[in-house]
């Protein structure tokens, strides 16, 4: 199926709210002889409520995407609009916030700050903010409590077990209270059944109706927990499927 | 902002072998350069101790002297000359050089005298001990309290040695505001003993000490002494003038300036080594924070923090360290010349502010270039 004929939006799910959407966006890498094309036109939605995992091969571009639709990537063409706004639109102070106030990250690496402990690594987004030293702690420790670690909340992340630190990564993106979350491969460090869990549990106490979760994965494994996949092959987005793909 | 700066101390300070690496490096660089400059002014001060301890407010010279010791004999005539100068409130002669003195032990000893002007004595220093008009009596002489003063045994009054075969007693104990530079122990009597004592050239005024009527009046001295051949320079200028000798004439401002660059450069280089290092190790995690919303100017705010607060708390240790080096060297070598200054301090402070920058620098520079999707891509 051509990207470009694909649109896995709210056609697709029959859902009018969209947390996210992005037309013929287009990103290319390199120059000359060198340069590839990443994503090729393509046009998606993400909506509240969802739970939307974006599957394919290793270079298949799904993490570009991502990345284009988080607004840390600047696409070539095309564009992605959250509230009405096209977010590369925006100047980059702007597009800091928006990522600041609109978008939790939870990254493959987890990315903690190992020289800090559990509730400090939690209240970064909260610090960005400008909530106050002591206040922000406070809130990071009520997002530990979410993921079962308010016991850890004084230790550093190396004390924790990779299960463990990948709960951190997730109270730290949900502690900015954002609409869109986005998690990349947030599987591929644990076994079978901790990563299972984890998605199971992002399901369960992250997911509400005003927020939106884009899973970047290859692993079959969670499929089964996703309201939606869309699936890219060479930069496009050549399927769409709903339930328990592979 | 204050909790984004307050990320970046823990940042900083809790990754505790880099934070020592970068502490030990800006602290020993500052303690190099405090120690240099303050040893240096240390000697510059001490060269000009006659200048301090006769406490004129001008001195009239023959235009050659380049230091105070190094004195030039101005003929009697020229006093008289000086004496007469419009806006001369009065003027006298002072004698200084150098003499071996032969102590009861039988021991020959490197002394400096002084010989003040007979009428007013000026230019006399405090007495701890003695009469100061026993300086009168015969043979009389005061020792200076410093310390040099156990180079000629600890004498006390009525301590009797020979100078040039003549009979010196010692009358009074006295202090000065500063030691001379040269390690030897400073006596002092009347300007015509003193003649008597030491063999001397044709012309045996050292020195001219003028007390102008007003400041006003020092313009018109300067003037006056240059028309008569001569020099007339203020206190401070004499300071300078010395200082300048010993700096530019001696090596000793080279080689002082060659060590200071010396300890500036290795600050910089383990201070920058070790901070560029630090950032590079935290490149991801900068990265991560520029994914999650942190603007640049915050990312450069951290930076700068992380740089300028360990550089100060650098710069704190090592002015501390060396003060109390000083203080302890002191102790155990009273004759150590280091002066902690204010220009000490400032001329450091400038290199450590200089290494900040530095290091701040290129660690800015390599977090701005780090692109939130090197973070995603891994």
């Amino acid at each position: 199926m051509a990207a470009s004929s694909v649109n896995p939006g709210s056609a697709a799910t029959g859902l009018s709210n969209a947390a996210i959407s992005a037309t013929g966006l287009v990103k290319w890498f390199g120059q000359g002889e060198a340069r590839t094309l990443a994503v090729r036109e393509v046009s998606m939605e993400a909506n509240f409520g969802e739970m939307l995992y974006i599957v394919g091969p290793s270079g298949s571009g799904k993490t570009t995407l991502l990345s284009v639709l988080s607004g840390i990537l600047r696409p070539d063409a095309g564009s992605v609009t959250v509230e009405g706004s096209d977010i590369w639109k925006l100047s980059s102070d702007k597009l800091a916030d928006f990522r600041l106030h609109k978008i939790g990250f939870v990254f493959q690496d987890y990315h903690l700050f190992p020289r800090l402990t559990t509730a400090e690594n939690v209240a970064i987004p909260l610090i960005l903010k400008r909530v106050s030293w002591s206040d922000a702690i406070q809130e990071a420790k009520k997002y530990l409590e979410v993921v079962g670690l308010r016991t850890r909340a004084d230790l550093p992340p190396v004390k924790l077990s990779g299960g463990e630190q990948q709960r951190v990564a997730i109270a730290r993106a949900i502690a900015g209270k954002p609409d869109i979350l986005i998690m990349d491969e947030p599987t591929a460090s644990l076994d079978g059944d901790t990563g299972h869990a984890i998605v199971s549990f992002v399901k369960q106490n992250v997911l509400n109706d005003k927020r939106c979760i884009l899973i970047v994965t290859h692993d079959s494994r969670i499929y089964g927990l996703a309201t939606r996949i869309l699936k890219m092959e060479d930069g496009r987005l050549v399927s769409i499927e709903k339930g328990d793909v592979s | 902002m204050r909790g984004i700066l307050k990320l970046a101390y823990k940042l900083l300070v809790n990754d505790k072998a880099k934070f020592t690496a970068l502490l030990v490096g800006i602290t020993f660089a500052v303690f190099l350069m405090v120690a240099m400059t303050s040893l240096f002014a240390g000697v510059l001060y001490r060269a000009s101790a006659t200048v301090i301890n006769l406490g004129a407010s001008v001195w009239i010279m023959d235009p050659s002297v380049q230091t105070v010791a190094n004195t030039i004999g101005i003929p009697d005539y020229v006093l008289d000359a000086v004496r007469s100068m419009q806006g001369v409130n009065y003027a006298v002669p002072v004698y200084t050089g150098g003499a071996l003195v032969k102590r009861s032990d039988g021991f020959y000893q490197a002394v400096n005298v002084v010989g003040l002007d007979d009428t007013s004595l000026f230019g006399r220093p405090q007495l701890l001990n003695g009469k100061i008009e026993d300086i009168y009596a015969e043979n009389g002489f005061l020792v200076v309290k410093d310390t040099e003063f156990s180079k000629l045994n600890n004498p006390a009054v009525g301590t009797e040695f020979e100078l040039n075969d003549h009979r010196g007693v010692v009358v009074g104990i006295a202090k000065v505001a500063s030691s001379g530079l040269f390690g030897v122990p400073t006596l002092y009597t009347t300007y015509y003993r003193a003649l008597q004592y030491i063999p001397n050239p044709r012309f045996t005024i050292s020195y001219v000490l003028v007390e102008p009527k007003s400041p006003a009046d020092v313009a018109k001295i300067k003037k006056q002494a240059q028309a008569l051949g001569y020099l007339a320079l203020t206190k401070d200028e004499f300071m300078t003038k010395i200082s300048d000798f010993y700096m530019f004439q001696t090596g000793l401002g080279m080689n002082l300036l060659i060590m200071t660059i010396m300890s500036f450069i290795v600050g910089l280089s383990i201070s920058g080594q070790t901070f560029y290092t630090f950032v590079l190790e935290n490149l991801e995690k900068f990265g991560a924070l520029k994914a999650i919303g942190s603007k640049s100017r915050e990312l450069i705010a951290t930076i700068l923090f992380q740089a300028s607060f360990t550089a100060l708390t650098g710069y704190g240790l090592g002015v501390g360290l060396c003060a109390g080096t000083i203080a302890l060297a002191k102790m155990r070598l009273p004759d150590y010349a280091a002066m902690i200054m204010f220009w000490n301090l400032a001329l450091a402070f400038g290199m450590v502010v200089v290494i900040a920058a530095v290091s701040g620098y290129f660690g800015v520079r390599k977090v701005l270039q780090i692109e939130p999707f090197d973070i995603f891509r891994g």
